[in-house]
């Protein structure tokens, strides 16, 4: 692929390259992650270790066996990446196998097979996710209140080895806490006839929504770092503000709405927005570059789209949390969104016939 | 004054810096010019000269062929020592037909050259016609025959002359060192310009990257009220006619169509100076402002060379390379080409003469597109680079054109920011080269099919006369036996008559 035959321009590139910008995503995933592993201690790390270690060797064979050059394409950061944002979103103290099976699932089912790199219809973290999710709910609903690291109650390295890979339950080894997340208390809680304000008084609290302190996921409960490295990425113009815009823009909406008709059902945006993978999947899960459209507007509608199906998905279906099953839905619809949403043509209208002035072009200036 | 928007584009790193400080030198004569007949868009010019002949500077050397075309002039005074084939100013590398003069050191002017005191009480026909004749052709590198768009006034009602002193592309200078250090002589070509397309507003744009050149032309400018400077934001492609012409007045040029659509005509200001020039002192277009720079040039500058030095001569002149440099190019690194060589002459469309390393090229291992829409952000034209490409790549150039294949303006910003190094232009230079090429050769079976259709009309038409014809003499034959059997008769019933 030496590109020395090339006759056309240009003779110039910006600094940019697939690694560079999967290196991008990372740096902004780090604090948000960081964040989790102290809050989950040794468990989570050897989650995380697992699940990226397994991402890494199932890319490399793959390659081998599609007769893919595999340095390149493993150097591309790609598949650590893949693995990252799976990891993200698993039960922080659930076992070894499920990064292993998630990984596996992520890139060789749904990167793989699609042909490799770019070319997947579907997010590939969020496929290992869903078919966890659906396939070991019990592990995968199975979460624990935040134990920072070193504290008291954390569990130390040898008891993070026994619940990651020795299949220990955690409530016989340390003095954790199981904890619900806010969403699957509000779901359980909601379906014993319980009404919403006086649930989420007892578990939702927006402060420690923003800072991350809740149970939840190993990467996704602080809203704010994860905003924090939103921000850096829409600074560096990896991503665009539409998708996280819009999807957060549409569940607040929705919430809204849905809490002024019927307050003792639903709840607020706050605890929307706050809660569960919102922020996660709104700066870093619907804007995975492979499988968003490319067009400003095509990106809004689609942001719109996966905002609209969370707060569905979290009201009144079985799932207390849906935004996999919203982006994986609306990444279906990523071919036909840009197919119909495409960019106007300089010089013509929406249409795609030649502009045209009446005669008034003189006085135009 | 207020400007508008345009959608895309790129912030390239400009590295004007290595040339903008060297004011323009006058590059002496090689030993040898190569004048290729062939420095514009339309048909080959076709020599007036002899080999052997004597000639002067800026006689005429070859004459333009037909409506689209310009003539050449001999950059120097000298002797012909060939016409013949010789490796063209282009990629390819081909020949084209060349004529080679051997300079005789004088220099010496031809003296039928004569000036005009007032270009401005010439018929604006008679500005085109002179323009015409000197050879002038767009020399912002599109080589298009100016006198055809000083013409325009006939076609279109056109309110404002624009200069594109933009001068977008990295590492090109020339501009900004004309329009520095000859700002009133360009000015004077641009409102001959003016003048000859019967318009009195004149813009002159110019990037907030050129400061210099700004300042000189708005001091210039003083003195007439019609001509404004446009300060420009610094992004590429701003020089792009129709982009331009957008941030200035607020309009798109509606597609296939031309600026001149919304009232607009854009010249370079290298070309305001050379119509300057040729109306003022007579003089046609035999030489031209060159940045001859990049990071394997040791001594970068701005040049004025007579069209037809050998590009060694420069490189030689500015000291040689550095390093070897990984990519030789003619214009700007954005969408100037690549020279197969050193001894290819130089040409009016050429603006730049680049030598580039590896380092300042970029090149990188092409990877699978990854889907960034970076492209579909940086096209400033609005279209789906992605999209265009996959069809392109996968044969199915009419996908492509129906995607806008034909509004590319070929600005290569796509190429510019793919994180996958996706030879994008690449792609869309080969699908638009290709339907270019389809749509010759439908052009030919469908000239042919017509030719067939007529020729067998014709035959069928001689047949049906020859049978006619046949028809009409058996027929004539008939009737002069009828008549000769009634004289007969006739004849015999006088002779019974008078028998009796």
């Amino acid at each position: 692929m030496n590109n020395a035959w090339l006759v056309a321009g240009p003779y110039a590139h910006e600094r940019s390259s697939v690694a560079r910008t999967m290196g991008l995503v990372m740096l902004a995933l780090a604090p948000a992650t960081l964040f989790g592993l102290v809050q989950f201690a040794w468990p989570a790390i050897f989650l995380i270790a697992v699940t990226l270690i397994t991402a890494l060797i199932a890319e490399a064979a793959c390659l081998r066996i599609a007769g893919k050059p595999v340095r390149p394409f493993l150097t591309d950061g790609s598949a650590v990446l893949s693995g990252w944002l799976l990891a993200m979103t698993l039960p922080p103290w659930a076992p070894w196998w499920i990064g292993v099976v998630g990984s596996l699932i992520a890139i060789v089912v749904a990167k793989q097979i699609f042909g490799g790199i770019g070319q997947n219809l579907f997010n590939p973290a969020m496929v290992a996710r869903v078919s966890l999710l659906i396939s070991f709910p019990v592990e995968m609903t199975r979460f624990v209140a935040p134990e920072p690291i070193f504290s008291a109650h954390a569990p130390g390295i040898l008891q993070g080895l026994a619940i990651t890979f020795g299949g220990a339950q955690a409530s016989t080894l340390v003095d954790a806490s199981t904890g619900a997340t806010v969403l699957g208390h509000m779901r359980t809680e909601l379906g014993q006839g319980l009404a919403a304000p006086q649930i989420l008084a007892d578990s939702f609290s927006a402060l420690r929504g923003t800072l991350g302190t809740t149970s939840g996921s190993m990467g996704e409960t602080s809203a704010l770092l994860i905003l924090l490295g939103g921000l850096f990425l829409l600074y560096k113009r990896v991503i665009s503000w539409q998708i996280p815009v819009a999807m957060l823009g549409t569940i607040a909406l929705a919430a809204t709405l849905m809490h002024l008709l019927d307050p003792e059902h639903f709840s607020g945006p706050v605890y929307h927005l706050l809660s569960g993978a919102t922020f996660l999947g709104a700066f870093f899960i619907a804007t995975d570059l492979v499988t968003s459209p490319v067009s400003a507007r095509g990106q809004a509608l689609f942001g719109a789209g996966c905002g609209l199906l969370v707060f569905v998905i979290r009201s009144w279906t079985s799932y207390p949390e849906g935004v996999a099953f919203a982006v994986m839905l609306m990444n279906a619809t990523t071919p036909l969104i840009d197919h119909w949403m495409r960019p106007r043509v300089y010089g013509r209208d929406r249409k795609g016939a030649p502009l045209e002035y009446g005669d008034d072009a003189e006085k135009a200036s | 004054m207020k400007l508008f928007k345009i959608r895309g584009g790129v912030h390239p790193d400009d590295r004007k810096l290595l040339s903008a400080g060297r004011p323009i030198e006058d590059l002496d004569l090689p030993p040898l010019l190569h004048i290729p007949l062939q420095q514009h868009i339309g048909a080959l010019a076709t020599p007036v000269v002899r080999r052997g002949q004597k000639v002067a500077k800026g006689q005429l050397l070859a004459n333009s062929q037909g409506m689209i075309s310009a003539p050449v002039h001999a950059p120097t005074s000298g002797r012909i020592v060939g016409i013949g084939s010789y490796p063209a100013h282009h990629a390819s590398g081909l020949n084209v037909r060349t004529i080679s003069l051997q300079p005789d050191g004088e220099d010496r002017w031809s003296e039928d050259i004569r000036g005009e005191v007032d270009p401005f009480a010439l018929d604006p026909g008679e500005i085109a016609a002179r323009v015409a004749a000197a050879g002038i052709v767009g020399m912002g590198g599109a080589t298009f025959p100016s006198a055809v768009k000083l013409n325009l006034r006939k076609r279109y009602r056109l309110h404002t002359l624009v200069i594109n002193g933009a001068e977008c592309e990295p590492y090109l200078t020339c501009d900004d060192r004309l329009m520095r250090e000859r700002s009133d002589e360009v000015l004077d070509g641009a409102r001959i310009i003016a003048h000859a397309l019967g318009v009195s507003k004149i813009l002159v744009g110019i990037e907030n990257n050129k400061p210099e050149a700004q300042a000189a032309i708005a001091e210039a400018a003083r003195i007439f009220p019609s001509i404004r400077v446009a300060r420009l934001p610094i992004r590429y492609p701003m020089g792009s006619e129709k982009h331009l012409v957008q941030t200035l007045v607020g309009r798109e040029t509606p597609a296939r169509g031309l600026t001149a659509d919304i009232g607009v005509v854009v010249h370079n200001p290298a070309t305001a100076f050379a119509v300057h020039e040729a109306l003022r002192y007579g003089r046609p277009l035999v030489s031209r402002v060159m940045t001859n720079s990049g990071g394997a040039i040791r001594r970068p500058s701005n040049l004025r060379v007579p069209l037809g030095t050998p590009i060694q001569h420069l490189i030689d002149h500015c000291g040689g390379f550095t390093v070897k440099p990984a990519r030789l190019i003619s214009g700007g690194p954005m969408m100037g080409q690549p020279l197969p060589s050193t001894r290819v002459p130089t040409v009016k469309g050429a603006n730049g003469l680049l030598a580039l390393t590896e380092e300042e090229t970029r090149q990188g291992e092409t990877m699978p597109c990854i889907r960034c829409a970076s492209c579909v952000t940086a096209c400033p034209c609005g279209l789906l680079p992605v999209e265009m490409a996959a069809h392109a790549r996968a044969g199915d150039l009419e996908g492509a054109v129906k995607l806008g294949l034909m509004d590319c303006i070929g600005c290569g910003s796509c190429a510019y920011v793919c994180p996958s190094n996706i030879p994008l232009t690449q792609y869309f230079n080969y699908a638009k080269g290709e339907m270019a090429a389809r749509g010759r050769a439908k052009q030919k079976q469908t000239e042919t099919k017509r030719l067939i259709e007529a020729r067998s009309a014709r035959m069928e038409a001689i047949k049906k006369a020859k049978q006619e014809a046949m028809a009409k003499r058996k027929r004539e034959a008939a009737a002069q036996k009828a008549a000769q059997a009634a004289a007969e008769t006739g004849k015999q019933q006088v002779l019974e008559d008078a028998a009796a």
